[in-house]
């Protein structure tokens, strides 16, 4: 029988189990960790940094980080807070996210954050980069203005479908998600019924003929923030 | 004491800021008895007459008339405050940004397919366009922030009345929006 870990998070001591994860730790204890890249059912990213933890005075991503016994970890503390803030808010003025307009405004994962983390507006310069657009799908879109590459949608072609369908391409700043094909998304066997097709946490990869179908008030973040299905655990 | 003095800009928007403010039901009467409009399109009175305590603006700023505006309002109101998406981040207009100008207005005026003799307006009248649409912090210092497409009425009426008392303007979750 493996033995339970005591792990203390914001003054909260929980048990864990040996091989968890802090995030998984957290996660059953009823405490949420915010996270963008992360998603249940897929290995870890780790990169997109917003589940950053201070272990014993260290920053480490809870998405990656074991638990071991006796950690005492800093997790929704004002500081751990404002430099999650400071993420998102550059996420928002890197990509090209136009609220108002997109189809998964009130289901975005991004926008939710941003709302929880309580960012009012992004103040830092926006880079207003052309991103390139890919509808030649016929079910699905690629817009990689809104993208915010969490690299989900790479994961999960790759893991849960089998199938490879997007990569990344190009460092740094150049860095954007491309598809296994000469030119464009149609010539994959990419197909709608896809996990990848479900997994965007923003409107990058958007269902054709679907949009706005949720009314504003019923949309998934309308009610309550992100996280608060984990919480109410 | 004489009552807070509020005035409202128009920039590149669609008005519906204004809509919203004129959306808080019968608050508008309190409001009335809280504060005194001055330059505002509401009551069309077109400049300031006087120092303003709190200016609301409304729209992204796309041209050489709202750059002057703003600046007007910065140097005329005690607080600045961006109301909605265009205000804040430039809103749907900002979506030309990642267009140059010249390729926008030849797409509207030259090769649009309902175009007939199309031809790229230049009347002195008009203002020039900038090369972009720049949220108002970008050009002036902005003192609060009220996200929203529009801000909905409670948002407006929260952020006024705690400004105006002078409490601390803090947006419970469900007021914060960027749709």
């Amino acid at each position: 029988m493996s033995q339970q870990l005591k792990i203390v998070i914001d003054g909260k001591e929980i048990s864990a189990g040996p091989g968890q994860t802090i995030m998984e730790a957290a996660d059953a204890a009823g405490i949420y960790i915010p996270r963008l890249c992360f998603h249940e059912g897929l290995p870890p990213g780790g990169h997109c940094r917003l589940c950053t933890v201070k272990v014993n005075g260290r920053p480490v991503s809870a998405c990656t980080f074991p638990v071991a016994e006796g950690q005492v970890i800093e997790n929704a503390s004002e500081e751990m807070t404002a430099l999650r803030r400071k993420i998102v808010e550059m996420l928002f003025c890197e990509g090209n996210h136009y609220c108002p307009s997109c189809e998964a405004s009130g289901n975005c994962e991004l926008q939710a954050m941003a709302y929880r983390l309580g960012l009012l507006n992004p103040q830092l310069p926006y880079l207003r980069k052309p991103r390139e657009l890919d509808a030649s799908h016929k079910d699905i879109y690629v817009d990689r203005n809104r993208c915010i590459l969490c690299g989900r949608c790479v994961r999960a072609s790759k893991l849960l479908d089998g199938k490879t369908v997007f990569g990344f391409e190009g460092r740094g700043i150049n860095k954007r998600v491309a598809v296994d094909a000469e030119r464009s998304l149609n010539e994959t066997p990419f197909s709608v019924t896809d996990q990848a097709a479900k997994i965007c946490p923003t409107g990058c990869l958007t269902l054709k003929r679907k949009g706005w179908a949720i009314p504003v008030g019923q949309r998934a973040f309308d009610k309550g923030p992100i996280g608060a299905d984990i919480e109410r655990k | 004491m004489a009552k807070p003095l509020v005035a409202t800009a128009p920039f590149t928007g669609c008005f519906g800021c204004h809509m919203s403010l004129l959306d808080i039901d019968d608050r508008i009467l309190k409001l009335v008895e809280l504060v005194e409009f001055d330059k505002s399109p509401i009551n069309d009175i077109k400049v300031f007459t006087r120092p303003v305590d709190v200016g609301l603006l409304e729209g992204g700023i796309s041209n050489d008339e709202n750059v002057e505006w703003l600046i007007k309002f910065r140097e005329n109101c005690k607080i600045l405050v961006a109301v909605g998406q265009c205000a804040l981040t430039g809103g749907v207009p900002a979506m030309r940004n990642t267009v140059p100008l010249k390729e926008c207005l030849e797409e509207a005026y030259l090769k649009g397919p309902t175009v007939i003799d199309g031809k790229i307006p230049n009347d002195p009248e008009i203002p020039i366009l900038l090369d972009k649409v720049y949220p108002c912090h970008e050009i002036v210092k902005i003192d609060y922030f009220l996200p929203g497409c529009p801000p909905s009425a409670d948002t407006l009426w929260a952020a006024l009345t705690a400004l105006l008392t002078g409490k601390n303007v803090g947006l419970p979750y469900e007021l914060i929006k960027y749709d």
